[in-house]
């Protein structure tokens, strides 16, 4: 069956008694791109991953998942997914070598090319330096690198990775995004959850999850387009005299201060943003530079996290 | 084939993982040497030598003869002859001896009193084990102080076998080797689940083609082989130190171990599907250990507990193999005439490891 999507989810639910982990999902990704899921901690990213790939039944609702369906023996599908767990889940007493031969063993690829195989992934992951080394006494970026070699060892359809960089510095981040494109341009399916702005900005699309619950998805463009404010931005000397004279007014949705910048947050039904913004400024007697910008990822995010009240007041 | 090439991977990587764990690897040598020398020089009240004096006020004949078969027993060992049942006191008082023993002027007479006790024992009573001892000899057949049974015969015979249950490691060995495979052998496996699940091996692998089955059997092979290492081991010690007797047949010891071994593994894994952690699992071995010692005719004669107790013992593997070895090694018992306790290992087993694969699913809930 052709389908354009590699997964498929409508209505996933996943309750820890009265907690509602994940709440009446959907999903679609599509086939051979970066598929993001931005959310804080314990929004219900991990939660959704492994009901994906069958490690925790759904209270609710069903998947399809490269054609199986979910919940369901998920058993063909093992050998078609790659699983990247958030915590580093690779044998720390073996070397890295030794890792990767025995997932290698366990997915049966044939003893002829497991060795081309684990050296074209030692040097593509850059760790032949390290392989003789156990894998327990690796660093952060090491590691991650080496679960991404094993989660990617048989040539999965579809990559599952659960903050794969949390544990990473900017650099390694970096490198390890360059890997991601080389393997969705390869055809690979990746999801990919994370809660930094600056990753989910590179996904080709993506979905923000709150609480269990998925406020927004599409492109990033898309998202950036739609949040239904204006975005103002203050340059000020004083931002926190600033961001006291901004707070009292009940049009403005959110101040967010990013260095001496406030990103202030309006309504889009409101037509004077700039100018309301200016008059309290001036009233508290607070000089700054005010102008209109186009809304980022960050901005997406705040405002879709607003609770329905915060919006709507 | 591609189920059996993975099932090698797990055994391979386990055992690749038991080389680096210095620990575990000590505890498979460890815990046996350790425990044998502990259980094989401390369970042992064949108590010979007390120190001893008399106080032969009658100085007979009929009372020489006593004394020399109080000597004999070699349960005594008569230091030295004083003239008062006082002397006595004060030397055990002072520690100087655990008995003393008092002949009256009217030895002869009393002998053939059944009313009158002959002997008269003093005891260190601070000392449990000697306590135990002076009763044995109270049993003989000659009245001592109590005087509740009287002799019937007129010979002052004491038997040699004044322990009828000798507990000496030779009895102590066979049953000790029970305790040690269960205690071993159901910690290594529950801990070794439980700290893959610990540590996150077990998402990842969960997630791979492997199934639970390969899974569980790669896990137990390699503690199947520690477990017969372990065996052979105590044999080793066993007859070295003391001088254990194998009297059946290796092979027929071998086999009923297999047997015993898989039924602690099957223990194991059930308890590595319960406990979240590895002190958790740890625990539950422990209490599960606590009745394989008590309840299993190890410590305890079977025959003298309560009817309870009993049906306890019989459900433990420990019970079983403990008269299976006994069987083997002590009495020269052929396996198959031992088969009832094979049949309820093997139940044991089958029980267990269904319990076990029910609850080891692919799953995280
Ligand atoms: N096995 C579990 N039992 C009970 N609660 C759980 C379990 N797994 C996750 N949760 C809860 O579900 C929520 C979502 O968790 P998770 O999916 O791990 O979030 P995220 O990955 O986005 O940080 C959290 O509140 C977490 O505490
Ligand atoms: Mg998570």
């Amino acid at each position: 069956m052709i389908n354009d999507y590699a997964i498929e989810a409508s209505g996933l639910s996943k309750h820890f008694g009265d907690l509602k982990a994940v709440s009446k999902l959907d999903l679609k990704v599509p086939r051979g791109k970066i598929y993001g899921f931005l959310g804080p901690n314990g929004s219900g990213k991990s939660t959704t991953i492994r009901m994906l790939c069958g490690l925790l039944t759904p209270t609710e609702g069903t998947a399809n998942v490269l054609g199986t369906a979910i919940p369901g023996s998920a058993r063909e599908l093992k050998p078609r997914i790659g699983y990247m767990t958030q915590k580093f889940s690779l044998f720390g007493d073996m070397t890295v070598v030794e890792n990767l031969q025995f997932i290698a063993e366990i997915y049966s690829v044939p003893k002829k090319d497991r060795r081309t195989r684990i050296d074209e992934l030692l040097g593509k992951y850059d760790l032949v330096g390290q392989r003789r080394q156990l894998a327990g006494t690796m660093s952060g970026g090491q590691k991650q690198r080496l679960a991404l070699a094993c989660a990617v060892l048989h040539h999965p359809e579809l990559l599952l990775l659960d903050e794969p960089t949390s544990a990473v510095d900017p650099q390694s981040r970096r490198d390890f995004w360059a890997n991601l494109f080389r393997l969705a341009e390869g055809g690979t399916t990746i999801m990919v959850s994370t809660h930094y702005m600056d990753e989910a900005e590179r996904c080709h699309r993506l979905a923000i999850l709150d609480r269990g619950i998925k406020v927004a998805d599409g492109t990033p463009q898309e998202l950036q387009a739609s949040t239904g404010m204006h975005i103002v931005e203050v340059t000020a000397d004083d931002p926190y005299q600033a961001q006291e004279a901004l707070d009292c007014d009940e049009h403005i949705r959110s101040v967010t201060q990013l260095g001496m910048r406030l990103r202030v947050l309006i309504p889009e039904q409101f037509s004077q943003p700039v100018g309301l913004v200016q008059q309290h400024l001036d009233e508290h007697g607070v000089t700054a530079d005010v102008r209109l910008t186009t809304a980022s990822l960050e901005d997406v995010f705040v405002s879709v996290t607003m609770s329905p009240e915060e919006r709507a007041a | 084939m591609k189920s059996l090439s993975r099932l090698l991977a797990i055994i391979r990587k386990e055992v690749r993982q038991l080389r680096r764990d210095r620990l575990t690897f000590g505890m498979i040598v460890g815990i046996p040497v350790i425990q044998m020398l502990l259980f094989g020089y401390a369970i042992n009240t064949d108590v010979r030598n007390l120190r001893t004096a008399i106080a032969d006020q009658a100085n007979t004949h009929l009372s020489r003869q006593f004394v020399a078969e109080l000597r004999e027993t070699q349960v005594v060992d008569i230091i030295e002859f004083v003239d008062t049942p006082a002397a006595l006191d004060k030397r055990l008082r002072l520690g100087e001896i655990s008995i003393g023993v008092v002949i009256p002027h009217d030895f002869d007479r009393r002998v053939l009193d059944p009313e009158r006790p002959a002997v008269q024992l003093l005891v260190d009573g601070s000392d449990p084990t000697i306590s135990s001892v002076a009763i044995q000899l109270r049993n003989m057949p000659i009245a001592f102080d109590t005087g509740t049974s009287a002799p019937r015969n007129h010979n002052i015979e004491i038997r040699p076998n004044y322990n009828p249950e000798r507990r000496t490691p030779v009895n102590v060995i066979p049953g000790l080797m029970g305790i040690i495979l269960t205690l071993t052998m159901m910690m290594f496996t529950a801990v070794a689940i439980v700290r893959e699940r610990e540590r996150g091996n077990l998402e990842l692998l969960i997630n791979t083609p492997v199934s639970s089955a390969e899974l569980m059997i790669g896990k137990v092979i390699p503690y199947i082989v520690i477990g017969m290492i372990q065996l052979a081991l105590i044999l080793v010690v066993g007859d070295l130190l003391f001088q254990v007797p194998m009297r059946g047949s290796v092979l027929d010891l071998y086999l009923a171990s297999g047997a015993f071994i898989a039924a602690n593994l099957a223990l194991g894994l059930v308890i590595s599907t319960i406990a979240k952690t590895q002190f958790q699992a740890m625990q539950m071995t422990i209490f599960m250990l606590m009745p394989s010692i008590l309840l299993s005719g190890f410590v305890f004669p079977f025959a003298g507990m309560p009817r309870f107790a009993q049906l306890l013992g019989e459900i433990l593997p420990v019970t079983h193999f403990i008269r299976l070895t006994r069987g083997i090694m002590l009495r020269e018992a052929g396996l198959m005439e031992l088969y009832p306790e094979l049949v309820a290992l093997g139940l044991f087993t089958l029980v267990a490891m269904t319990a076990a694969a029910v609850r080891f699913t692919k799953r995280l809930d």
